[in-house]
């Protein structure tokens, strides 16, 4: 039956963690952007105690969920629900959150049972750590079919050679705690796409090194790392799902698949930022004696009043286009097209909210003083990761229209 | 807990409609724009679906089945679907039918509704008046209490089927608050104008109503309180969105068929992506479009105050309307300008429905 309520369960978590983020993020927010590249610790051990063993804003396995459920599953919308709240706090701070993180989806989406106890099992307790996901490389993003980064088999292992950027706490995943980074490299060049297959790297692998952390526009508490592989060797069960090279491009429609769970995710750290200066916004202009008048005929209202409802209703429109792909997921629906078009929808409106709020608060809103600048800063990182909105554009076009990859490039 | 599956019965009533929309509205859309007329026996098998009478109480003869507003939206959307112009022709006696079963007195019922349920009975409500700055919270056609009955003045305007309706549920200001009445289409003071000529819409027939010094008794008020008619006009918002919607699909699918027939540099059309991007914006508007006016329809339905919700889900779906439409035009280019397609069709009602908030209570 057609309900938008959200269940008590829901409710309830995300009712203490926005505490947290009021409490604990909003206070640090504006030091860990000023002081990039430096590790937020006593935030990071608080949330490390917080989620270690409920994998806590990140409740992307439904073994983990602590409490017996009843009913249907939700974790996917419980996690947007989490990470819309914790992005609200803050959407770079969210990111430094010590959990299985992107590299975990991987091996949810294509790791055998094996696979997944043996790498997640050690993210519920111990010291803090991370895993990542590397797939973006110096001269492909987007297109990441024709990644260069190559795993050979040489006897019991693999052998990865590479290099890969734009990887999300893979300093922390690779070098600063005992995580993992989930490699995609391809074991034949020849066969393009299905030559595609994903690798679990442990931490502090020798071969594996990280030369650089990005400078950034915004999300700066969370680190963005270049990973270089030279002659790194894993064991040979650390690649992903079937080790076969088929004429089929399962391994790649797997990896691919990884962001049907992913983008709902994405998008839903972009409504947080979105309904923090939202939010924001409204509490200034009503210290400013600015009411929006919903009910009020066209004619009178404001273009404060116009542009702040645009992005209201834009802004929610993203949600529950994230809420619905990410409630198909619980249902075991499948959601590719869903998913892409939230995140599509999520990254822009973001962007434009943001962007808004800004300007609704005149030269407050480009001063440092407020964190208005920061979250546009910080928001327009969802227009871009996780596949960028033309990305996903291609993927909704692809789908509604029935056309292959090829047929519509 | 949330959820976006429609139930049983839903699916049963959108099925239904969706069929009817297109077996029996959409081949007639055109000629009807056309000519201005929607056949009687259009309006009579759209009546046996029930889209008035399913929700008459039963001593009126009724079925008394009770509304939802979700429900509402998804029928909403299907004939819109078929046609704006007949979606509104079929639904038009709901302005007078619906605030009777939800505020009438027992007598006021008694008397207009039973005829509203035995078959398609025109019914009509002047809401609308000719102003830029038409304001449902404030009507400028006013009501003034005089010896236990009432005197209007005033004029409408998109008064659908004004011309057969027996009974118009008249809205204007008495004091400060609006409010609604009852008066007999042959009252002394009532004029019927002229049948509007209007940019789209066309098949719908749309009256202005001027009022001078109409007498009408006391007990020719439809309700007493504010909130009801706050919630009449909410209620309106999120079926008027519905409308816009289904028509936004029919123009996202018309434009994406064709598209992919379409050949142009020896591929189709809709494998440019300047043409794909397009038909994907479309394709994720109007989902969010609907979830939005699921939503409100929702919130009505729970009983919650939902004029926020109602009012931003209106807009963004008529806004939505207006550039899905214009964007279908597009895509087909000048073969969208033409009148041998329907698109050019759906833009010209498109624009209106950011200009008539509060015209229909459905």
């Amino acid at each position: 039956m057609i309900d938008f309520e959200l269940s008590p369960n829901i409710q309830g978590s995300r009712q203490m963690i926005h505490m947290l983020a009021e409490q604990v993020m909003r206070p640090i927010s504006r030091e860990f952007d000023e002081r990039e590249h430096e590790k937020p610790t006593e935030f990071l051990n608080t949330m490390w105690s917080l989620s270690a063993g409920t994998s806590f804003g990140n409740d992307r396995d439904s073994e983990k969920t602590a409490a017996p459920s009843t009913g249907p599953k939700e974790s996917n919308l419980a996690s947007c629900v989490s990470i819309e709240e914790l992005s609200w706090g803050d959407a770079g701070l969210y990111l430094t959150i010590p959990n299985a993180g992107l590299g975990g989806a991987a091996v949810l989406a294509a790791g055998t049972p094996e696979q997944k106890q043996r790498f997640l099992n050690p993210f519920k307790s111990g010291e803090p750590k991370w895993g990542a996901m590397a797939i973006t490389e110096p001269h492909c993003g987007s297109d990441s079919a024709a990644l260069q980064t190559t795993a050979v088999r040489d006897g019991d292992h693999w052998v990865l050679n590479g290099t890969k950027i734009y990887c999300t706490s893979g300093l922390m995943a690779a070098e600063k705690s005992d995580g993992f980074v989930v490699v995609w490299a391809t074991v034949d060049k020849s066969a393009g796409r299905s030559g595609i297959k994903s690798f679990v790297v442990p931490a502090h692998t020798p071969g594996m090194k990280v030369i650089k952390v990005e400078n950034k526009l915004g999300i700066r508490a969370s680190d963005t790392a270049m990973i270089v592989f030279e002659d790194c060797r894993i064991a040979l069960d650390n690649i992903l799902g079937s080790p076969d090279v088929k004429a089929s491009t399962e391994g790649f429609k797997g990896a691919m698949a990884t962001f049907d769970a992913t983008r709902p995710l994405v998008a839903a750290s972009a409504l947080g930022i979105g309904r923090a200066a939202l939010d924001f916004a409204r509490e200034a202009l009503e210290r400013a004696g600015i009411t929006i008048r919903y009910g009020a005929a066209a004619s009178t209202l404001t273009a404060i009043e116009r542009d702040f409802m645009e992005i209201e209703s834009d802004l929610h429109a993203a949600r529950l286009l994230t809420w619905r792909a990410a409630w198909m997921m619980d249902r075991g629906k499948r959601n590719n097209l869903e998913a892409s078009m939230a995140k599509a929808k999520a990254g822009l409106a973001v962007t434009r909210v943001t962007q808004k709020a800004v300007e609704f608060l005149g030269p407050l809103g480009f001063s440092r003083k407020l964190l208005l600048e920061k979250w546009m800063r910080d928001a327009k990182i969802n227009d871009i990761f996780e596949g960028t909105q033309q990305i996903n554009m291609l993927v909704v076009a692809r789908r509604i229209l029935g056309y292959s990859s090829k047929e519509l490039s | 807990m949330f959820d976006l599956e429609m139930t049983e019965d839903q699916k049963l009533i959108h099925d239904t409609v969706a069929s009817f929309a297109k077996a029996e509205i959409r081949p007639l859309a055109r000629d009807c724009d056309e000519t201005g007329v929607i056949p009687a026996e259009l309006a009579d098998k759209g009546f046996e679906l029930g889209l008035i009478h399913s929700a008459i109480p039963e001593d009126q003869g009724g079925y008394g089945e009770t509304r939802s507003a979700v429900t509402g939206a998804i029928v909403a959307e299907e004939l819109g679907w078929g046609d704006l112009s007949i979606a509104l022709h079929l639904l038009a006696p709901r302005l007078l039918v619906y605030p009777l079963i939800d505020a009438g007195t027992p007598e006021q019922r008694a008397q207009n509704l039973p005829a509203f349920a035995k078959a398609f009975h025109a019914g009509t409500a002047a809401v609308v008046e000719p102003r830029f700055d038409f304001d449902t919270t404030r009507f400028a056609t006013t009501a003034t209490a005089k010896d236990g009955g009432f005197v209007l003045n005033g004029a409408k305007c998109f008064v659908p089927l004004a011309q057969e309706s027996e009974t118009i549920l008249v809205l204007a200001q008495l004091a400060d608050a609006p409010a609604a009445f009852l008066v007999p289409r042959g009252a002394a003071g009532v004029t019927v104008g002229e049948r509007e000529q209007n940019m789209g819409i066309k098949a719908l027939a749309t009256y202005e109503v001027a009022l001078e010094n109409v007498q009408v008794p006391g007990s020719a008020r439809v309700g007493s309180d504010a909130a009801s008619l706050e919630r009449m006009v909410n209620q309106s918002r999120v079926a008027l969105g519905a409308l816009a919607l289904g028509m936004s699909r029919a123009a996202y699918d018309y434009a994406r068929d064709y598209a992919k027939e379409r050949k142009a540099f020896g591929v189709a059309i809709a494998q440019k992506q300047a043409i794909a991007f397009i038909l994907a914006e479309m394709a994720i508007e109007i989902d969010a479009t609907r979830l939005l006016l699921w939503e409100a329809a929702w919130m009505l339905d729970q009983g919650k105050d939902a004029t926020r919700e109602c009012v931003l889900a209106k807009r963004y779906a008529s806004n939505a309307a207006l550039k899905i439409t214009d964007n279908a035009v597009q895509v087909l280019g000048g073969h969208g300008y033409v009148r041998d397609h329907p698109v050019e069709m759906w833009l010209r009602n498109a624009r209106g429905f950011t200009s008539f908030e509060g015209m229909a209570i459905v």
